[in-house]
């Protein structure tokens, strides 16, 4: 129930906020931060794993019983994980947009509250019906955050992160609708339910093109080469709280789909795609660590970093074991905070000083010497300094990975050196070097407020914590991540003994 | 007692976690005190636990803080191991380091950003302590990029020049390509041996690999790779002269004293595993000499008094590779020892000249100075000698003791003592050319100097690096149980006349230096007269191009190819897709005339097509 609880408290703290806008245009933030902290609080309410099984919390109602749909809800440790780091972020989110949003407050906090809805459903649901329902609840409010509140051109942004989106959404729709059907011809009725499509088997080539539809839509959402292309375009338009979201949420929402459904649901196919996919992994990480270091746009320059460091996570995924997961795993975790920050602090910038053009920009530290610190430290941290987060978790998907393929390890490896070009070259062209405001009113180019140093504060803690002792984390997604390794080996092998 | 040994990384974190809370904004008043004081405390303790641990006659002791992480079978812990080597190492950071931080109070003491400068310093020391304590490789990696972080923030202190920047940049990229290297030597430890523990690591290579093996090869070529990223050797070594646009405490430190050893430290730690690869161990002497040789050619063009120091420490870890890799290993942990003491020496005095001759760094703008800075004369006269191996001081013992390891290997041994001796003459020659014109000669400086800058905690360590740059030769370093099963034991026996070589070609490099810069018998003008001593001074000066070489081979083209795909070529793709529809779109919207006798046309002209591919049909 407390499953049920946690969405419902987001679609009614977001009703709740459209309407509260009449009352006060300050209120509707007011009511989101109420909203999303109590969704906090609840999810310390959810009791830890037992040995027996590794769902902490599940909830089944019946919807369609025809067609073998179902509410069916279940949360383990990495459910667990993910909803927290939502919670947390959606905090940050309404933190980053509490200045910057001014006009229609009440319809910007519903879309917020909706979107984390349907976050914390996609996190939650083992009924592939559902579950795709939910991917389109967190896509359409996301669509609206960028297209009303976005930046000069957050037309074609908006409706270029839809495209991308629906598009892929469908290709996955039909693969559930094939899964379902394949449960009907195997065990004689329709069926959405996670558990009983475990037990369906699609070899050969149709098992390929099934797992193919769920693959793109996730490594879309993820994103990685090549359905990358919305991605810069959605952050440097998005409002600042819309980053936030997009980049420590949404995209995880693609690798928890991988983790979760691409490959347990088709293990045999994904094991055969395997090398494919951490090619593509390793030419993601390459590429856009590439691209991002010739982007003039701040925030497009993040962006493509994010789409790099996501690179690691589909390599671990694809590595498929113990190491690789956790490395996975605790990725989509640090980079959810380190990539929100970076968003943050741009945002920050151009709510400053108007521009997001690096050139434009330079010689910021003695100005605003707090910002530089925390910037120094989230640079850092994505560049994978060892003792913060994000070194844990690319440490662990490469070490892990090079088990499985050295190659790809290898070539991804060199990610850690474009990563420390790029990332060091942000902070030579905006905070050393020369002051430069020729080109800007740098009347509001004040340091950190105390407000943003708390949110900031935070995060760096969470970082430090991932960081040095990581066993807090590991040891939520630990159960999960060994019984998805049996299963599927399971699997894996009697596929293959049937072959022989 | 030895437990205590987790407070030697924590004083300075904790020194360096106060002076970043506060922002930075303490006085220096209270900011020194801690500064300085956090690594004073954690040389106290290592002293307190060095004494304990050599009385306990124990050979190592482990000391478990946390449990960093378990992943299946990975589990490496915040674990500090304590042998003799590391505990050489952590008594030369805190004791050198110690020193430095004094003297830096002083020499920073006019700085806006002081309390900023100790921060990076103290977490600089704390990282270098990892990396020396730490009992697995992830430890020490923890460390080994803490240092290389700590050295890019100092590196680029004084942040408003642009070149200061680049230099620190650079600085980070060069070593990473080290490091991740080195990280894929850590992945390729663990996917065969299972473990990243050191000892445990080195048990199970020897178990199960052998000698010359193929993994035994590729792992230790790939720890190499780090090896000589740190270290600043071939051909990774084009960072450190650069290095040397931070504050000159930090050269001592960091570019001198500590961290650019860190590779010779991993090697030393790592031995059993080079020495299962022969080849790979044979390279790592050759990289030494090779870069000894290079590096002392382009000390000896250098007008700038930190670049000349500056390669005289390339050339310097030069040697400690080629005791390494003759596997002379105590020999190369001693010169490093040895080096430590006269290198920062050579560097905090560079800084008390720096600072009297108004921040003038080209030795040929001094001169005469001997009278003017006696404590910088004492401090070069004293440090010149033990770097060019002057009999009894202390860069004599360690380099003998490397070069008579080299003599004993059999075959190309004694080519490699030889390149040693040649490279040692061009020490004598580079480190006197400093010297006689810093020091003696007409004066060349624009603005006369006033007094010698100092006082008690600039003078003090200055000192104390003197007498042990003089005596630090006749300590005595217990690793004798470190490498015990690596070394070949027993007096050297070296004839008469190898020592009486060893001995003199130094001096005969001193007396050459001698000749052109102080009695000016020779004349370097006209050694210079030629095009192809120019161009030759020119190549060397650059040093030895490889600078250009990168530049051309990776840096340009990595630019080209970032600039001609700023627009990301795969967006590209999509937004065909876009432009393709919107061009089928505008043709069907032209069929939408709304003339009635264009629509009939269509009709008729589809008619008569389907009529007849039914009839062909």
């Amino acid at each position: 129930m407390i499953l049920v609880t946690l969405i419902a408290v987001l679609f009614i703290g977001g009703l709740t906020c459209w309407l509260s806008e009449r009352i006060n245009p300050d209120l509707p933030r007011l009511v989101a931060l109420v909203t999303v902290l109590l969704d906090f609080a609840l999810m310390f309410g959810l009791p830890s794993a037992d040995i027996n099984s590794p769902w902490v919390a599940v909830f089944e109602a019946s919807w369609i019983p025809r067609f073998g749909i179902s509410v069916y809800l279940a949360a383990d440790g990495l459910s667990v994980l993910l909803l927290m780091l939502t919670a947390f972020l959606g905090v940050i989110a309404i933190g980053a947009a509490w200045d910057e949003v001014k006009e229609r407050t009440g319809f910007f906090y519903f879309n917020l509250m909706w979107t984390l809805a349907g976050v914390v459903g996609v996190f939650t649901a083992l009924d592939l019906f559902l579950f795709f329902f939910f991917w389109e609840v967190m896509l359409i409010p996301m669509y609206l955050i960028i297209a009303i509140w976005g930046h000069e051109n957050k037309n074609y942004a908006a409706m270029k992160f839809f495209i991308f989106t629906q598009v892929t959404g469908m290709m996955m729709l039909v693969s559930i609708l094939i899964l379902a059907y394949f449960h009907y011809l195997q065990h004689g009725s329709l069926s959405f339910n996670y558990h009983d499509l475990l037990n369906v088997s699609i070899t050969g080539e149709m098992g390929m093109w099934v797992m193919l539809g769920f693959f793109v839509s996730f490594s879309t959402k993820l994103p990685s080469m090549p359905f990358h292309s919305w991605l810069p375009d959605a952050h440097s338009q998005a409002p600042t709280a819309g980053s936030v979201i997009l980049a420590g949420i949404l995209l995880k929402t693609g690798a928890y789909g991988l983790i979760r459904f691409a490959v347990p649901l088709f293990p045999e196919a994904s094991m055969n795609f395997a090398p494919i996919a951490m090619t593509l992994a390793a030419v993601s990480i390459l590429y856009c660590a590439k691209v991002a270091f010739a982007q003039n746009d701040i925030k497009r320059l993040i962006a493509y970093t994010s789409v790099s460091h996501m690179g690691f996570v589909t390599l671990g995924i694809y590595a498929w074991n113990e190491q690789a997961l956790q490395g996975a795993v605790m990725t989509m975790l640090a980079h959810g905070l380190s990539a929100a920050a970076l968003f943050m602090l741009a945002g920050g910038l151009q709510h400053r000083i108007h521009t997001r053009n690096m050139p434009d920009m330079g010689g910021f530290w003695p100005r605003v010497p707090k910002m530089t610190a925390v910037a120094i430290f989230f640079s850092v941290a994505a560049l994978g300094m060892p003792g913060l987060g994000n070194f844990i978790g690319e440490f662990l998907a490469l070490i892990g990975a090079f088990q499985a393929n050295v190659k790809m390890t290898v070539v991804a490896a060199f990610g850690l050196i474009l990563a420390s070009v790029y990332s060091l070259w942000v902070l030579q062209k905006v905070f050393q070097g020369e002051y430069n405001n020729k080109s800007f009113d740098e009347s509001h180019l004040t340091d950190l407020s105390r407000r943003e140093m708390v949110y900031f504060s935070a995060m760096m803690l969470g970082l430090v914590w991932m960081g040095l002792y990581p066993q807090t984390f590991l040891s939520m997604s630990e159960p999960v991540l060994a019984q998805l390794l049996s299963d599927t080996a399971q699997v894996t092998l009697t596929s293959l003994n049937g072959e022989l | 007692m030895l437990e205590l040994i987790w407070l030697l990384p924590t004083f300075p974190l904790a020194g360096f976690l106060s002076l970043v809370l506060t922002g930075g904004k303490l006085p220096k008043k209270i900011a020194g005190p801690i500064g300085a004081g956090s690594i004073g405390l954690s040389f106290a303790v290592a002293s307190l636990v060095a004494t304990e641990f050599i009385n306990s006659g124990t050979e190592s002791f482990t000391y478990e803080a946390w449990v960093w992480m378990s992943v299946g079978g990975f589990s490496p812990g915040f674990t500090f191991y304590l042998d003799g080597l590391s505990m050489v190492m952590m008594l030369i950071i805190t004791g050198v380091g110690f020193l430095i931080h004094l003297y830096a109070t002083g020499y920073m003491s006019d700085d806006p950003s002081f309390a900023r400068f100790f921060s990076y310093m103290n977490l600089f020391v704390s990282a270098m302590l990892m990396l020396v304590l730490g009992d697995n490789l992830v430890l020490l990696y923890l460390g080994w990029e803490g240092v290389g972080l700590c050295s890019y923030l100092l590196i680029g202190f004084w942040y408003t020049k642009p070149a200061n920047g680049y230099a620190a940049r650079k600085a980070f990229v060069v070593t990473r390509v080290g490091d991740t290297s080195m990280a894929i030597g850590l992945f390729l430890l663990f996917a065969q041996l299972g473990t990243l523990n050191i000892q445990d690591m080195l048990h199970a290579a020897e178990v199960q690999w052998s000698v010359g093996s193929g993994f035994a090869v590729a792992a230790s070529l790939l720890l190499l790779g780090g090896a000589v990223g740190k270290s600043a050797q071939l051909p990774l070594q084009t960072w450190l002269p650069d290095a040397m646009a931070g504050p000159t405490p930090i050269s001592a430190l960091i570019h001198a004293a500590t961290m650019v050893t860190a590779g010779v430290y991993l090697i030393a730690r790592t031995h059993p595993l080079f020495q299962m690869a022969p080849a790979v161990q044979l390279l790592v002497a050759l990289i030494g000499l090779t870069t000894l040789l290079l590096s002392g050619f382009t000390a000896m063009t250098q007008t700038d008094i930190k670049r000349i120091l500056a390669y005289s420490t390339v050339s310097q870890i030069g040697y400690m590779f080629l005791g390494l890799g003759v596997g002379a290993w105590s020999a190369a942990i001693f010169h490093l020892m040895t080096h430590a003491f006269f290198k920062a020496l050579l560097f905090l005095a560079s800084g008390t000249v720096i600072l009297s001759v108004h921040h003038e760094q080209n030795i040929f703008k001094m001169g005469g100075l001997r009278k003017a800075l006696p404590v910088s004369f004492f401090s070069f006269l004293f440090g010149s000698l033990a770097l060019t191996a002057f009999p009894y001081t202390s860069g004599y013992f360690s380099k003998d003791e490397i070069l008579l390891g080299a003599l004993e290997l059999e075959g190309i041994g004694f080519w490699l003592w030889l390149g040693g001796v040649v490279g040692a003459f061009f020490t004598g020659i580079y480190t006197f050319r400093l010297f006689f014109i810093v020091f003696f000669g007409e004066s060349h400086v624009e603005h006369a100097v006033e007094k010698e800058v100092g006082g008690w905690h600039m003078n003090g360590p200055l000192i104390l690096l003197m007498i042990l740059a003089l005596a630090g030769g006749f300590i005595h370093v217990p690793l004798e149980a470190v490498f015990d099963h690596g070394e070949a034991h027993g007096e050297h026996h070296a004839s008469g006349l190898v020592h009486g070589i060893m001995v003199s070609v130094p001096l005969l490099g001193i007396a050459v230096s001698y000749l052109f810069y102080m009695s000016k018998t020779f004349c370097v003008e006209r050694l210079m007269a030629s095009t192809l001593s120019k161009r030759l001074h020119a190549f060397w000066f650059g040093g030895w191009g490889f600078d250009t070489l990168y530049n051309s081979l990776i840096v340009s083209p990595f630019l080209f190819l970032a600039k001609v795909n700023r627009k990301d070529i795969v967006d590209g793709f999509y937004a065909m897709i876009v432009t393709a529809s919107q061009l089928a779109n505008g043709l069907i919207v032209k069929s939408q005339t709304g003339s009635l006798r264009w629509y009939a046309l269509t009709i008729a002209g589809g008619l008569v097509m389907m009529v007849a591919v039914g009839a062909v049909q």
